[in-house]
C-alpha cells in the first residue's frame, strides 16, 4: 500500500506527471464527479427509468400479450353466446341473466367481471407477478441487476408496481372488450340495476369505472401474494403455481358452509364485492371493506416479500 | 484503510484515491448446509493492479466475488470495495459473475439498455452512446440488433464483458472471463484486459487457468478449499521457489562433481541430466567450468519456477481440479 500511496502522490501533483505515464482514472474524472452522492431528483428519475424498462419488458413480451388477448376474448365469446341465446329463445324462456344483459349493453361488463374475477384474471396476474423476482433469478439476470446496482428495495418496489400496472391493464382490457362487445350487440340507453332502479348511461359508465378501480385493487392485492412467493424461489412456475393453489384453496374453503367465519380473511371473498356498484345508491361500505382487505393483504405480503428479498443470498 | 465519508460537506476531493481497490478482513461465508465456502479470507487488491484470483473450481472464488458485489451476505468478517459503501462503490464496478445472463428475447443492445436502467447513477441521456461504445469495444457492433437467443457462446461472453464496461469503471471484476471462448476470443479478452488496465482501472480476474493469469496479471492470490494460500505480485509469488540449472550430458557423474565443486546446492544427478539450485551463480560460468572439466554438455538451461510449480508447492496438488 505504501508504494501505491507514493506513486499516486507523485502522479496527482499536476506539474510532476511524467509525460509517458498513463493518467489514472482518478485524474481523468474529478473525484466529485465519479463518487458524489446521486442527487435525490436524479434518483427519482432513475426509479421511473427502471420502472419504464420493466413495463417495456412486460408489455412487449409475447406471452403477456397473449394472456391479455385471452382475457379480451372471454367477454366477446360470452356476448356472442348471450346474443345467440337471446335471439333464438322466446321471451318467456329467457332467464333473468340473459334478459339483463340482452336488455342493456353495459351489463355485459359486470357479467364478464363476475365470470373472470374468480379464476382467469387471478391466473393472468399471477403469471406476471409470480415471474417478477423468480424469473430474473432463474435466468441469472437478477445478479446482474443487483450488481448494477438496482438496489433490493428499489427493485422489489419496481417489480411490484409493474405487477400492479399489469393488473390494472388486465382489468381495463376486460372492461373495454366487454363494453365494445356490449355496445355492438345490445341496445344502449339507461341501465337497470340489481335493485331495480334505472340509471342513465353516463352513470352506468361511471359505475364501470368504479368497478375497474375496485377489481384492479383486488388483483393488485393478489399480485402482492404472488410477488412474495416469487422471492422464495428461483423457478417462476413455482411461484405462479403457488399463487394458483392459494386462490383455489381459498375458493374451496369459501365453499364449505361451516367455515363461513374465516371467509372474511380469504382474499377471493372480496373480489366479487364489485357488485356493490349495481346497488342504488352504490354500497360504498362493501367497497370500503373490500379495499381495506386488499390493503391489509398488500401490507402483509409486501412486508413478507421485503423481509425475504432484502436479506436473501443471491446464488443463482 | 480509511473509510471515506460521503456526508454532505465532506471534503471528498481531498481524500486520497490511493490504497487498495478491494480489502477483506476475515471474510467468511458458511452456507446454510454448514458448508464453509470462504474461510477467513484476508485479501488486499492494490489499485491499478491486474489481480489474478486463482483456485480450482469450488475453491470459493465465485462466493467471494458474490460477497464483494453484495449478492451474498458474509457470515463473518468485513470487506471494502474502493473504500466506499456498497451503494456508492457498485456503480464504479463492472462485473462478470459466473457467466453471461441476459434476456433471450431482447437484442444485445436492448439487454445492455436494460442493465443500464438498473444503475441509479447512469444517465439516460448518454445511455445509447455508452451502449454503442461498449458493444464496439468487444466487437459486437454488427450484432447489436440481433436477439440474444441467437448469439453464439463467445458472443454471449463478449456481451457480458460489454455490460461490465457500460460506465466509467474504477474496478472490473471478471469471473472466468474466457470461459467458452475459442483461442482467438481468449486472446482478444486478454488484450482488452490489458487495455483497460492501462487506463488505470483495477482488474480483478478469477480463473482456474494458470497460464491465463500468468500472462495477464501483475498480482495474484491463490485459493484452496475456501482458504487463501498465497497472495502478492506474480514475481514475489514465484520468488519463494528457487531457479534451477539443468545440464544435459552423457557424463552425469562428472557433471555432478563439477557442479559440486562450484558450490551449487542440491545437486541431483539424473538420467542423462543433472539439476542443481542455481543460487547466485552465472549460468555461463557454470558452462565454462563444465567444458573446462571435459564434460560433454548437450544442453544447459535455467529453469525458473512457473506459477503452476508455486501452486503445486503450496497446495501439494495439481491445479486443474474440475468438479
Amino acid at each position: 500500500m505504501s508504494t501505491a500511496d507514493t506513486q499516486t502522490g507523485i502522479r496527482r501533483t499536476p506539474g510532476l506527471v511524467p509525460v509517458a505515464e498513463t493518467m489514472r482514472t482518478t485524474e481523468r474524472h474529478p473525484p466529485e464527479e465519479i463518487s458524489a452522492p446521486v442527487p435525490p431528483a436524479r434518483r427519482t428519475w432513475a426509479f421511473w427509468r427502471l420502472l419504464g424498462s420493466e413495463l417495456g419488458l412486460t408489455f412487449r413480451r409475447p406471452r403477456n400479450l397473449a394472456l391479455l388477448a385471452v382475457l379480451a376474448l372471454v367477454p366477446i365469446v360470452l356476448g356472442i353466446g348471450l346474443w345467440i341465446a337471446a335471439g333464438s329463445g322466446g321471451d318467456d324462456e329467457m332467464s333473468g341473466l340473459i334478459q339483463d344483459v340482452a336488455g342493456n349493453s353495459l351489463m355485459l361488463t359486470f357479467l364478464s367481471f363476475s365470470f373472470l374475477v374468480l379464476l382467469l384474471m387471478p391466473v393472468v396476474v399471477s403469471v406476471v407477478a409470480g415471474d417478477s423476482i423468480a424469473g430474473e433469478a432463474g435466468t441469472g439476470t437478477l445478479r446482474y441487476l443487483l450488481a448494477a446496482p438496482a438496489g433490493r428495495t428499489r427493485l422489489l418496489a419496481v417489480k411490484y408496481l409493474n405487477a400492479v400496472v399489469f393488473a390494472y391493464a388486465a382489468t381495463a382490457v376486460v372492461a373495454l372488450s366487454a363494453l365494445l362487445t356490449g355496445l355492438i350487440l345490445f341496445p344502449g340507453g339507461s341501465v337497470t340495476l340489481l335493485s331495480g332502479t334505472t340509471v342513465s348511461m353516463a352513470d352506468g359508465l361511471l359505475r364501470i369505472l368504479v368497478t375497474v378501480g375496485y377489481v384492479g385493487a383486488g388483483m393488485a392485492a393478489l399480485a402482492a401474494v404472488a410477488v412474495a412467493l416469487s422471492t422464495f424461489t428461483e423457478v417462476s412456475i413455482g411461484a405462479i403455481a403457488g399463487t394458483m393453489v392459494f386462490i383455489i384453496v381459498c375458493q374451496v374453503l369459501r365453499a364449505i358452509p361451516d367455515l363461513a367465519p374465516i371467509a372474511p380473511y380469504l382474499l377471493p371473498t372480496w373480489f366479487t364485492n364489485f357488485d356493490a356498484v349495481l346497488r342504488s345508491p352504490i354500497d360504498t361500505a362493501a367497497l370500503r371493506d373490500g379495499l381495506l382487505a386488499f390493503g391489509a393483504y398488500i401490507m402483509l405480503f409486501g412486508s413478507i416479500a421485503w423481509a425475504r428479498f432484502s436479506g436473501k443470498d443471491i446464488t443463482s | 484503510m480509511t473509510a471515506i465519508t460521503l456526508e454532505a460537506g465532506a471534503p471528498f476531493g481531498a481524500a486520497p484515491p490511493s490504497g487498495d481497490a478491494i480489502v477483506t478482513h476475515g471474510l467468511t461465508k458458511r452456507f446454510r448446509g454448514g458448508q464453509i465456502a470462504v474461510d477467513a479470507l484476508d485479501l488486499a487488491v492494490p489499485r491499478g493492479s491486474v489481480f489474478g484470483f486463482l483456485g480450482p473450481n469450488g475453491s470459493g472464488k465465485t462466493t467471494t466475488i458474490r460477497m464483494l458485489l453484495g449478492l451474498v451476505a458474509p457470515t463473518a468478517g468485513t470487506y471494502s470495495v474502493l473504500g466506499l459503501s456498497a451503494a456508492h462503490a457498485l456503480p464504479l464496478v463492472g462485473a462478470l459473475v459466473e457467466g453471461p445472463a441476459f434476456y433471450p428475447y431482447l437484442s444485445g443492445a436492448a439487454n445492455l439498455m436494460r442493465f443500464d436502467a438498473a444503475d441509479p447513477t447512469a444517465e439516460r441521456a448518454t445511455a445509447k452512446r455508452r451502449v454503442a461504445d461498449a458493444l464496439e469495444r468487444v466487437g459486437l457492433s454488427a450484432a447489436a440488433g440481433k436477439r440474444y437467443r441467437n448469439y453464439s457462446l463467445g458472443m454471449r461472453q463478449r456481451l457480458a464483458i460489454a455490460a461490465a464496461l457500460l460506465g466509467p469503471r474504477e474496478l472490473l471484476i471478471l469471473d472466468e472471463p474466457t470461459n467458452g471462448l475459442d483461442p482467438q476470443g481468449t486472446r482478444e479478452v486478454r488484450t482488452l484486459v490489458k487495455e483497460i488496465a492501462a487506463d488505470g482501472t483495477t482488474v480483478f480476474v478469477s480463473s482456474h487457468l494458470l497460464a491465463e493469469i500468468e500472462q495477464m496479471c501483475t498480482h495474484a492470490a491463490i485459493m484452496r478449499t475456501g482458504r487463501l494460500v498465497a497472495q502478492g505480485t506474480i514475481a514475489s509469488l514465484s520468488s519463494g521457489r528457487v531457479a534451477l540449472v539443468k545440464v544435459e550430458t552423457p557424463d552425469v557423474a562428472d557433471a555432478a562433481r563439477t557442479l559440486g565443486t562450484l558450490g551449487l546446492a542440491d545437486v541431483r544427478p539424473g538420467n542423462g541430466a543433472v539439476t542443481a539450485e542455481l543460487g547466485g551463480h552465472a549460468p555461463e560460468k557454470i558452462n565454462a567450468a563444465l567444458v573446462g572439466d571435459g564434460v560433454a554438455v548437450r544442453g544447459l538451461a535455467v529453469v525458473r519456477p512457473s506459477l503452476e510449480d508455486v501452486f503445486v508447492g503450496l497446495t501439494g496438488e495439481g491445479f486443474d481440479v474440475d468438479g
